[in-house]
């Protein structure tokens, strides 16, 4: 019998099976449903894969060697996710209720947890929007050619009118020359980033904007709940797929490619190295949404008799691919990238050699380039040394290892002007980040949402749009703080915080809550069968089958003696009637047994086997 | 006499190109690089070249001083090297002794930069003059930004989504409510002695028990 602790009064709150096969039969629950599976997966799948895909797991692999990182993080994966995402999935559809109703329901004292994962998703939701307003400014600046970020801005004093031609002095604004145009676009014209947290700089009213877009876009994917959302998934969900096969297409085809993907996933580092486990568990945590409360929501919108263990593997999995396929495409152009610098920099090194000396062209290739140089440095060593000359190494620009939103940017914005036809490209990448973002923000409200109004902070005559609609605007007002001047490093603050350690305490109570409150028993053994209790005349209930079936009957009333019992007088009872040894007459619900002497000896019924504790003259 | 003459004419390189001094105050450096410019179309760089070059550079200084005295043997040239770089200095027509200002130079070359590029088919890149940085074009700025257009437009047909929405569910709700009101009418009215129809067994009415017959009470005849 496995530790449990007690908890009285937990089978008042739950519905029992009986309602539960009512509530699936005549759906007088209410509640809204999903259309069909395929919403539901969708929408799962479109929460747990997220931005963090795309640019944090790459980092990860690539900073802890490659191929042997993947190891750790598919052990994990099966070890860690799936068990914590089947966890929620069975709970939520289990007590069919949000995330806030179903640690009430299992005992009071556990409702802290639902208002904890309320108020995370509530401040993630916050900031995440935040970068997706980001993503949505970038989306409207690719629709030119010459892409912004692809060349310094000019200086102020340009114009000079001299008779009929405008001379324009080549000052390039100084903060682009001294960093890159990729970075001056991001820090400057994006962000116009202050110098630290205190100095709060004024509200940047071309990112107002593109918040508001952001907003108002979740608003009408959202508005109505999984009914609008359900839809939205069909498209939000998919999508980054198609682009990032396409992205990898196209970038095999680019020189360099492939030693970007070589440098990815060469093992070079020990599985010893405890920072990699952290690192890998950590990645499978974040990675899947939990502790937000929106699985446990979508969960519970689900028919009764779903497999949740299927459908917690197959996400699982799917997550797994995407995050390799992910970093696979982001380091096939990285690697491009690396190579086009690598190749500059020879490039550069090249024509300083060429110019000074006087040489002719194409005389210096790469090739022969250290030849030449050794030879130069030997009879003008003092010439080679004024020259400055680059040392150009492709390994260490591979590794130039960037996350988060400098690899989306910075890095990968600087590689998509050195392809062809970039406005193209830098379409499809922002399109790809807008919706991984956005099918995760669903889960997020979602999450939000459903605890409130379980917390009934809304009058329930308020129609869903008008709730939805508040709450947009709540937290639009509220995330006007990362749009300021030192709106980035608000933002880095609030995903230090508020994003890692209160996931990491919510998952584990909700565990502790599962296992030892609600008990694993319960949960497991139900699950497994689903809902099924084996009501009605059943051929096997006759005598002939009466130990296989009290074998399986048995089991599963072990949620307390007054379950056991409630369960054996039912299915006595129908056994009984069966044999035509109840009371004809009287067929309503609450029929009395007839006394346990007048039970006819040769049935044996050893489902009353808890009755025999208390009436031994049962069987 | 021819003596003289003979002596005169060696001395005119010589003093040509004592005039031309690479780091010389009025100098300019050329740096040529065809190859990279053209690639497989590249053209060889010969005497010839040479002379188009100095008559585009005499070009040059004509369209800009409006003066056509200017000649090629004005434009002096000298170290050349195999990079194909070399510098160059333009006398004055009037006083062959003396240079046309730095000055000057740079400013005939900037106006006529263009023309000079072409004759060789070359860029601003390829065809550097040490010194004179090339002129920018200034970009072109439409009268509304790019991005204020796609915004314009994705949030357009967002506010449009949305009012759809919410008046289509503002619609459906006022039917359902219709629905509702209609169906508690249809009920009110079937009722039996003010007991609602359906809590008794049906409209076949009920066998009441104590009117049945029971047989076995009564003595058989």
């Amino acid at each position: 019998m496995k530790f449990k602790l007690p908890n009285p009064g937990l089978d008042d709150r739950i519905p029992s099976h009986e309602r539960l096969e009512i509530l699936e039969k005549e759906e007088t629950d209410g509640r809204p449903k999903w259309d069909n599976k395929t919403q539901y997966m969708l929408t799962c799948v479109g929460f747990c894969v997220g931005l963090g895909n795309v640019w944090r797991f790459p980092y990860l692999c690539q900073k802890y060697g490659g191929g042997a990182f993947m190891i750790p993080f598919l052990i994990l994966l099966v070890l860690e996710g799936i068990p914590l995402l089947h966890l929620e999935f069975a709970i939520g559809q289990r007590l069919r209720k949000g995330s806030l109703g179903v640690w009430t329901a299992i005992h009071p004292y556990l409702g802290g947890v639902g208002i904890s994962a309320m108020c995370v998703s509530f401040l993630v939701s916050l900031y995440y929007n935040t970068i997706i307003a980001w993503v949505m400014w970038y989306f409207f600046n690719s629709f030119q050619d010459p892409l912004p970020w692809s060349q310094c801005p000019l200086n102020d004093n340009r114009t000079e009118m001299h008779q009929s031609w405008t001379r324009v002095a080549e000052s390039y604004v100084e903060e682009c020359d001294k960093s890159s145009p990729v970075d001056y676009f991001w820090y400057r014209t994006t962000l116009n980033s202050s110098t630290n947290i205190d100095d709060s700089g004024s509200i940047q009213w071309w990112l107002l904007l593109c918040l508001l877009c952001a907003w108002t876009v979740l608003y009408v994917c959202c508005i109505r709940g999984i009914e609008t959302t359900g839809k939205a998934v069909y498209v939000t969900s998919t999508l980054p797929f198609v682009v990032l096969t396409i992205f990898l297409i196209r970038g095999l085809t680019l020189k360099g490619s492939v030693d970007g993907i070589i440098f990815l996933f060469t093992p070079n580092a020990k599985l010893s190295n405890p920072e990699t486990w952290l690192n890998a568990g950590a990645q499978v945590l974040y990675s899947f949404s939990l502790a937000f409360g929106g699985l446990i929501s979508f969960s519970s919108y689900n028919s009764v008799h779903n497999n949740c263990e299927q459908d917690a593997v197959t996400i699982s999995l799917i997550n797994g691919f995407t995050s390799v396929y992910a970093a696979t495409v982001i380091y096939s152009i990285i690697g491009f990238r690396a190579t086009e610098r690598f190749d500059d920099c020879n490039d550069r090194n090249i024509l300083s050699l060429t110019n000074t000396f006087n040489l002719p062209e194409r005389n210096i290739t790469a090739d022969n380039y250290d030849e030449f140089l050794h030879k130069l440095n030997l009879t003008y060593p003092e010439v080679i040394k004024d020259l400055n000359l680059e040392t150009c190494n492709l390994n260490a620009l591979l590794s130039e290892g960037v996350e988060g939103t400098g690899l989306a940017f910075i890095v990968f914005t600087e590689a998509i002007t050195k392809m062809p036809v970039s406005p193209l490209w830098a379409i499809l990448f922002f399109i790809m980040l807008f919706c991984l973002g956005l099918s995760s923000m669903f889960g997020n409200i979602e999450g939000v949402l459903v605890p409130l109004q379980d917390l009934n902070v809304f009058p329930k005559s308020w129609p869903k749009e008008a709730l939805t609609g508040i709450t947009c605007l709540g937290s639009f007002l509220i995330a006007l703080i990362f749009i300021q001047g030192s709106g980035n490093y608000w933002l880095a603050l609030f995903d230090e915080f508020a994003g890692s350690i209160p996931l990491l305490i919510i998952a584990f109570c909700e565990m502790v809550g599962v296992v030892y409150i609600y008990g694993i028993d319960r949960t497991y053994l139900k699950q497994q069968k689903g809902a099924a209790t084996g009501y009605g005349c059943d051929g096997k209930i006759l005598a002939g089958d009466l130990k296989h079936s009290r074998k399986k009957a048995m089991p599963m009333y072990s949620g307390g003696w007054k379950g056991v019992m409630l369960g054996c007088q039912n299915r006595c009872r129908d056994l009984l009637r069966c044999r035509g040894l109840v009371d004809e007459t009287q067929r309503m619900e609450g029929a009395h047994l007839k006394t346990p002497e007048m039970y006819p000896t040769e049935l044996n019924p050893d489902c009353c086997l808890a009755d025999k504790l208390e009436r031994p003259h049962c069987g | 006499m021819l003596a003289r003459v003979l002596l005169a004419l060696s001395l005119v390189p010589a003093l040509a190109l004592a005039l031309c001094q690479p780091d010389g105050q009025d100098a300019y450096k050329v740096r040529l690089s065809i190859k990279t410019a053209l690639g497989a179309n590249a053209y060889e760089w010969n005497e010839s070249e040479q002379f188009l070059f100095r008559a585009t550079l005499a070009f040059a200084m004509r369209k800009y001083t409006g003066q056509e005295t200017f000649n090629v043997s004005s434009v002096i040239v000298c170290n050349e090297t195999p990079r194909v770089s070399f510098w160059f200095v333009v006398t004055n027509p009037n006083d062959t002794t003396t240079l046309i200002p730095k000055n000057g130079v740079e400013e005939a070359i900037r106006l006529s930069r263009n023309r000079i590029n072409s004759a060789f088919l070359l860029s601003d890149k390829t065809l550097q003059f040490v010194g004179i940085p090339p002129t920018l074009a200034p970009p072109s700025q439409p009268s509304l930004p790019v991005w204020l257009i796609v915004f314009g437009v994705v949030m357009g047909i967002v506010t449009a989504g949305i009012l759809a929405l919410i008046i289509s569910g503002f619609i459906q709700r006022k039917k359902k409510e219709k629905t509702i009101e209609d169906e508690e009418e249809k009920q009110e009215r079937i009722m039996e002695n003010g007991i609602s129809f359906e809590t008794l067994e049906g409209k076949d009415g009920v066998n009441n028990g104590a009117y049945s017959h029971d047989e076995d009470r009564l003595t058989q005849l």
